[in-house]
């Protein structure tokens, strides 16, 4: 039977814009086990990149607890956090995020900076990332030379080139055509069937939604 | 390339013209700073080149005024003083008013007690028995073409008249901060002019000590300073130094003037670093979210933004330094040859070097703190949602 890997208790999310309270997530009671690859749907506004944001630990609760891969990362001082995301979570942004100035190989190099790893080992695990995204051959091309389904395939081997167990996907589709969807699609799926991932996908689009294995709903900071 | 030192060197690459712009003004100034260095410490070199066994005797009001030729001897008594000569400050010119230099009417053993003065024994000799006979600093024979034999003829301003003079020998300096433009002449010339037109016998511009102990130096002037604390030709004995110093100090505001003009050069290289940097920390606020999500904190991201700045200060600084080399050559040598008195050397030193570089460097830190506390205060999802 598969374990918890994400638990989320009783967490609230407020945002203070100057003198205004908002509250975005209430009370979020939320498990989702290793190797699931669970869909978080809502309208606008519902709070879903918010609980993405928790769960990826680059935000934190206003009170309730967050434990993602065996650590309460709601605890977690800034540093820790930012060592535990660097080992535990990949990011994708509907955006995708690359940095321009890098190539594809570079942007997908750049979490490695962050290990102990040299040179030839980096660029190992760079040509394995790419080659599991289909974009061995586009290593040296610039973000502005590839397409958004390109750019998006380079961001997912930028956040699986360190091997963390959790993808945290929001949005990765919302940019492109429904060709391009649809591999990306495909992809997140193999990587969580073939290579075990756990991912947690925010998406907008019913059809993207059916390829998870759970769907759930977000409505005014309340899963229901 | 490390990735961090990859995107470092991209990230300044990314704005080609702001950057080669922002290059171009840190050279500008860094040749800008160095010239004005290099003149102020050129300014100070006498200063710097001064023997500290060297002790200086003068009147206690101003250089203005003289001492009586009788203290000579007194002087020489005193315990710990080795030798004594005299100088008289004479203020001609060559030809023409700007044709000015350094010429002093000088005892007879005033060469013996400046051994950095190199000259052969034959010149010396020659100019020690000939009334009219000068030698002169070898900078100072260059810029007028005198060789030795040569005839000349000085202006005198304080002492009227044509003052002829005979070259008997070019001395070179030990050190490259030894002055080789002043002339020296016969005092004996000067007392005779000054006997035939003022009718009696010339008093001395300041008395040149030999101590031997520089450890001495404060009980030798104590001495001789008091020993005429109760005559109407008070003296002051100071270190050679200290008497340097005293002709420094006269145009010293000058001198702090351009010691400040030169630091706010640096300023304005700080100003428009700071600029530069400001703009590209709103330019990258989410390039730093992303790397902040991919797990990179403060150090690295200080690596990331300070190094940028300090890559770009110090390519600037190398391109400033390699430029202020021929352009502090050319002023060099136009300055050694027509005011090699007050700059005796003028070239680029290492520490003018040190000082621009370490200055760059600084600057480049200083406008990369704004940037980094932009990196570092901006939380991820704000930094990424500048992008959605």
């Amino acid at each position: 039977m598969a374990e918890p890997i994400i638990q989320l208790k009783s967490v609230k999310k407020t945002y203070q814009r100057d003198s205004f309270l908002i509250p975005v997530l209430d009370g979020i009671e939320l498990t989702i086990n290793a190797g699931d690859f669970d869909v978080l749907m809502g309208p606008s506004g519902s709070g879903k990149s918010t609980l993405l944001n928790l769960i990826g630990g680059i935000d934190r609760p206003t009170s309730g607890e967050v434990h993602v891969a065996g650590t309460k990362v709601s605890a977690l001082s800034e540093s820790a956090l930012a060592r535990w995301r660097a080992r535990h979570v990949g990011f994708t942004f509907q955006m995708y995020h690359l940095l321009p100035v890098l190539s594809a190989a570079q942007n997908v190099e750049l979490p490695l900076a962050l290990t102990k790893l040299g040179g030839a080992e980096r660029k190992k695990h760079v040509d394995a990332a790419l080659g599991i995204v289909g974009l061995a051959h586009r290593a040296k091309h610039y973000p502005r030379q590839l397409s958004g389904g390109e750019e998006q395939r380079v961001a997912i081997a930028r956040a699986i080139v360190s091997d963390p167990p959790i993808l945290v996907a929001d949005e990765p589709t919302g940019d492109l055509d429904a060709k391009s969807a649809d591999e990306i699609l495909t992809l997140l799926q193999r990587l969580n069937k073939e290579h075990g991932k756990t991912i947690i996908m925010v998406t907008h689009d019913p059809h993207a939604a059916e390829r998870g294995h759970k769907i759930r709903h977000l409505e005014k900071g309340v899963l229901r | 390339m490390s990735p961090t030192v990859n995107l470092l060197v991209r990230n300044g690459l990314t704005n080609k013209g702001r950057t080669i712009l922002t290059m171009m003004v840190i050279a500008v100034a860094v040749v800008s700073f160095s010239l004005l260095q290099t003149a102020v410490r050129s300014y100070y070199l006498g200063v710097e080149a001064s023997a500290p066994d060297r002790l200086v005797t003068r009147h206690k009001v101003s250089l203005y005024f003289e001492l009586p030729m009788a203290y000579r001897d007194r002087i020489q008594q005193i315990a710990g003083v080795e030798s004594v000569t005299y100088a008289n400050w004479f203020g001609g010119y060559y030809q023409d008013p700007k044709n000015f230099f350094a010429q002093f009417a000088v005892g007879d053993s005033y060469l013996d007690l400046y051994p950095e003065y190199l000259i052969s024994p034959d010149e010396k000799k020659a100019f020690l028995s000939e009334r009219k006979a000068c030698v002169v600093g070898e900078k100072l024979a260059r810029r007028y073409g005198w060789k030795v034999g040569d005839q000349i003829v000085l202006k005198g301003t304080i002492y009227d008249g044509d003052w002829e003079f005979v070259v008997r020998g070019i001395f070179s300096g030990r050190d490259r901060t030894t002055d080789t433009t002043p002339m020296f002449f016969r005092w004996d010339y000067l007392n005779e002019w000054v006997k035939a037109h003022r009718g009696h016998d010339s008093d001395i511009g300041w008395y040149i000590l030999d101590i031997g102990d520089p450890g001495a130096a404060p009980k030798i002037s104590q001495e001789i300073d008091a020993l005429y604390a109760d005559s109407t030709a008070q003296t002051i004995t100071e270190t050679e130094k200290a008497f340097q110093m005293s002709f420094v100090s006269m145009t010293g505001s000058i001198i702090v003037a351009i010691e400040v003009i030169s630091f706010m050069v640096v300023v304005i290289v700080l100003l428009v670093m700071a600029n530069t940097m400001m703009m590209t920390a709103r330019e990258r606020v989410a390039q730093y979210g992303v790397m902040k999500t991919l797990g990179f904190q403060g150090a690295r991201l200080s690596v990331v933004v300070t190094g940028e700045a300090i890559v770009i200060a110090l390519i600037g600084a190398t391109a400033g330094i390699l430029a202020a080399y021929p352009v502090i050559a050319f002023f060099g040598a136009f300055l050694e040859m027509n005011m090699g008195s007050f700059f005796p050397v003028f070239e680029l030193g290492p520490q003018t070097v040190a000082q621009a570089i370490g200055l760059c460097v600084l600057c480049g830190l200083l406008a990369a703190v704004f940037p980094l506390l932009t990196a570092l205060r901006t939380p991820i999802a704000s930094a990424l949602r500048k992008v959605n």
